[in-house]
Parts: structure tokens; sequence; C-alpha cells
């Protein structure tokens, strides 16, 4: 039952990608070009009402189901591993047009070229994770 | 009478097929979010590149990869869901293509021939499955994706996990990476693009 609810609120948020464009090169090409707000009013009002909602959440500190913790819990501190993982996801992202989410929502459109961006993304994490300890975190 | 009612129908066709304005998108994208954590979890698509890693296998290459996968299916099925979302809104509820600013479009088209915006939903010059032959596009497609996925592991969080749910917490960390995002973009799209198309 848990995973239906998990299943519902993933289409959901496919269809949002897809139908507000948010999943298409062309408009993340068009934000970088500063070419529309369509794509700043998305990620700016989407946030706006996320930091409303968190700080609701924790003045009333408001619980999860069956009780639970939300979660919560900062990040850990540093600066090297946000700056540089950042910067080479945004070059990708702007590369394949696509962030990991929309990738997934593509692939249910019959996109099916963006298997090859999901498979370099797979080998991306892989080998990040075997050079995990020789990088600057 | 009939033509009425036809040019109705079409009417209200059009208005399925129009695409979401943001002020529409960014609040449920924001609701996302909170069913989420309201079921006890965090948004965030891609630490699902690391779990499919651990299905299968790369576990027994590198401890990174050593997780109990079995605790994070939830986020498999958010995956699976947003699959038939892309299948259940390109069907029925969008005619496929997108228009962007005509000056944008224009000079995508004259300086990298990029002829399609406007009339699909990815440029078929990358995305269309027969140029996968030419190594050019194969090989931008991967990069693409190989960046993304490293990235995204090495900042800890992609767009979803930092600029919404990061920032959404005021975390410093996010900044620091969401900053990072558009920097790296601006730099691929006006410093990399003339000479990756040239």
């Amino acid at each position: 039952m848990k995973y239906a609810t998990y299943l519902l609120i993933g289409t959901f948020f496919g269809i949002v990608m897809y139908k507000s464009e948010a999943a298409s090169w062309f408009r993340i090409y068009e934000m970088f070009q500063f070419g529309s707000f369509h794509m700043y009013g998305i990620i700016g009002s989407a946030l706006a009402i996320g930091i409303v909602g968190v700080q609701i959440i924790k003045r009333k500190n408001l619980k999860a189901i069956n009780r639970q913790e939300m979660q919560l819990t900062p990040k850990k501190t540093s600066f090297f591993r946000y700056a540089i993982g950042g910067l080479i996801f945004g070059m990708g992202w702007a590369l394949a047009g696509a962030c990991p989410g929309p990738m997934y929502v593509l692939a249910g459109a019959g996109y099916f070229s963006i298997l090859i961006v999901i498979a370099g993304a797979l080998l991306g994490t892989f080998v990040y994770g075997i050079l995990r300890e020789k990088l600057p975190h | 009478m009939k033509q009425t009612n036809n040019s109705l129908k079409y009417k209200n066709l059009n208005f399925i097929y129009q695409p979401w304005p943001w002020y529409v998108a960014g609040p449920l994208i924001a609701l996302t979010m909170f069913a989420l954590l309201f079921m006890g979890k965090q948004f965030g698509m891609s630490s699902n590149l690391r779990t499919m890693c651990t299905v299968a296998g790369a576990g027994k290459v590198n401890s990174f990869f050593n997780i109990d996968w079995k605790k994070e299916r939830w986020n498999l099925m958010v995956v699976l869901g947003s699959v038939l979302g892309g299948f259940f809104a390109s069907q029925f509820l969008s005619d496929n293509t997108v228009q962007i600013n005509p000056e944008v479009a224009n000079q995508l088209s004259q300086e990298y021939n990029i002829h399609s915006a406007g009339s699909s939903y990815l440029p078929t010059e990358l995305f269309a499955v027969e140029n996968l032959s030419d190594p050019f596009v194969l090989a931008l497609l991967i990069l693409g994706g190989f960046m993304v996925g490293f990235g995204a592991r090495y900042a800890g969080g992609c767009t979803s996990g930092h600029a919404i749910s990061g920032l959404s917490n005021l975390q410093l960390p996010s900044l620091i990476a969401v900053i990072g995002f558009f920097v790296g973009g601006l730099f691929m799209v006006h410093i990399l693009f003339p000479l990756i198309f040239s």
C-alpha cells in the first residue's frame, strides 16, 4: 500500500515535469540563455513555498505519518564537494538538457535516446564511487 | 452547428495540451516535496542512481555501493512513477512540442544547426534515435549523462535534492551546490557549446 503511494507521488511528479516542460532540453538551454522567466519561475516558486512550508513544519514541530520525525537533517558542511560537484553537474545538466528526475520522465515519454544519458549517469555515479577517496571533499 | 461543436471540442483539447505555466508547476513541485516529507522521506532524485548501481552489483567493486538498497525501494517506486507520469503526459496531455523564446530558437538554428525548437519536445538533432549511429551525438549524450551522475553524487544531490529540498531548509551547502549548478551550466552553454558545436 505504501509503495502505491510512492508510485502515485512519482506519477504526479512526472506529469508536472513533462507538462511544465522542465523536462525539455530546449527549456534548460533557454534558461541558461536568460531567454525566459519560465524555469526561474518554476524553481523560484517551488522554493518560496518550500521555505515557508519547512519553517511551519519546524516551528509547529509537525511530524510525518506514524509520528516519525521529518527528514530535515542538515547536510555536512564543506565547500569543495558542493562547489566542484555542482559545477560538473551543471555542465552535464546544460549538455544533456536533463537532470535526474526528468531523465526518467523522458524515458517514459518514449525518447529512447535518453536511455543513453541514463546509462552515462549510472556510469558517472559508479566512477564517483571508485574515485571518492581521492577527490577533495 | 456540428462545426461549432467540433471547434469547441478542438479548443478544449488545445487547452489540455497547453503547457503548465511556472506558477502552477512550481507549487506542485513543492507539493511533491511535502508529500514525501509527510511520508517520512526526502525529495531527491539522484540517489536512485547510486541505488541502481548497488542493485546491479557495484557493491562487490566498491564499498560506496554497499548499501541496503531494500531501504531505498520507496525511491525506486518514485522513479517508476515518474516513468509512468512521462508516458501518461506525453500520450494524453501534450502535443509534444515546446515553444521557447523565438530569439533563442533562432540563435539555436543559426549557430548550432538545431532547427527543431517549436516542433518537438527535445531537439531531434540530438535525441532522434536514428542519430544514435552518429558518434558525435552518442558521445555527447554519454558525456552529458556522465557529468550529471558524477556531479550529482560528488555534490551530494541534484536539482531536486539541493535546489528544492536543501534550499527550502535554508542549508548553506545546498546554496553552494546550486550556485555551482548555474555557473557550470552557464559555462557549458556560453563557453563550451561554441567549441563543441562548431
